[in-house]
């Protein structure tokens, strides 16, 4: 049987956190550097991402969270100022690596043709108009979604 | 085992996905036939180089390592 490579990779990004935020759009732009149409559904508190200016504000939550570097009982990660110290810390780990800001990867996947799709029912549920949301995306339902994802796309889900 | 390279990327302290991101868009602007060098401090980059090649279809000539550093050698074939 022939090698059948997949040349599509479909994307559901359903959350608004620092640490959500990334794997979709590295997987994404990455699929697109290697000659694969890719597309990310920005679905619920995923829009967050696509808000004007909210790329590299995301925030890292520290409750419900055992997989923290630093383990932080959920009674501490309560308290106020909490999840701002954590997304301080993973912002500042991630800086060491030199890992590219939220922003300059939607920028990157903009320009090289991910297709970025705003879920419009969640845009209504959530009150948030397309002007609200960063420029060269596209605003989509489920059918948009399921007929890009298939022809024969590697579905993935964040 | 260096080759002649007609254009040089440097991807030093860049980690993952950004040294394939440019490499692509370093690849595009190149003719065919040409060799692009790549330089990376990403260990990532040593299986991300030979999955991006062998998905796109250009040739990694040849790899190399020193002291943390990776050099790698592509040649345009499309």
């Amino acid at each position: 049987m022939a090698d059948e490579q997949s040349k599509r990779i479909a994307i559901i990004a359903g959350h608004g956190t620092l640490d959500a935020a990334y794997p979709p759009l590295i997987l994404a732009t990455a699929a697109a550097a290697m000659e694969m149409e890719a597309a990310i559904f920005f679905t619920f508190y995923g829009l967050e991402i696509l808000k004007k200016g909210k790329a590299d504000h995301l925030k890292v939550p520290p409750i419900a969270n055992p997989a923290m570097p630093v383990p932080m009982p959920n009674i501490i990660g309560m308290l106020p100022g909490m999840t701002a110290a954590a997304t301080w810390m993973m912002n500042s780990w991630m800086k060491k690596a030199k890992v590219a800001s939220v922003s300059s990867l939607l920028d990157i996947a903009i320009e090289s043709g991910v297709r970025m799709i705003g879920c419009q029912m969640t845009m209504d549920v959530m009150g948030i108009k397309k002007e609200d949301l960063i420029d060269g995306i596209e605003i989509g339902g489920a059918a948009t979604f399921i007929e890009f994802a298939s022809h024969n796309a590697i579905t993935l889900s964040f | 085992m260096a080759e002649n390279a007609d254009q040089t990327l440097d991807c030093s302290g860049l980690a993952c996905p950004m040294p394939i991101l440019k490499t692509k868009k370093a690849i595009d602007a190149m003719k065919i036939g040409q060799v692009l060098k790549m330089i990376s401090t990403d260990a990532g980059s040593v299986p991300d180089v030979n999955a991006w090649t062998s998905k796109t279809g250009h040739t990694l000539l040849s790899h190399e390592e020193h002291a943390g550093t990776y050099t790698f050698y592509i040649k345009k074939v499309k």
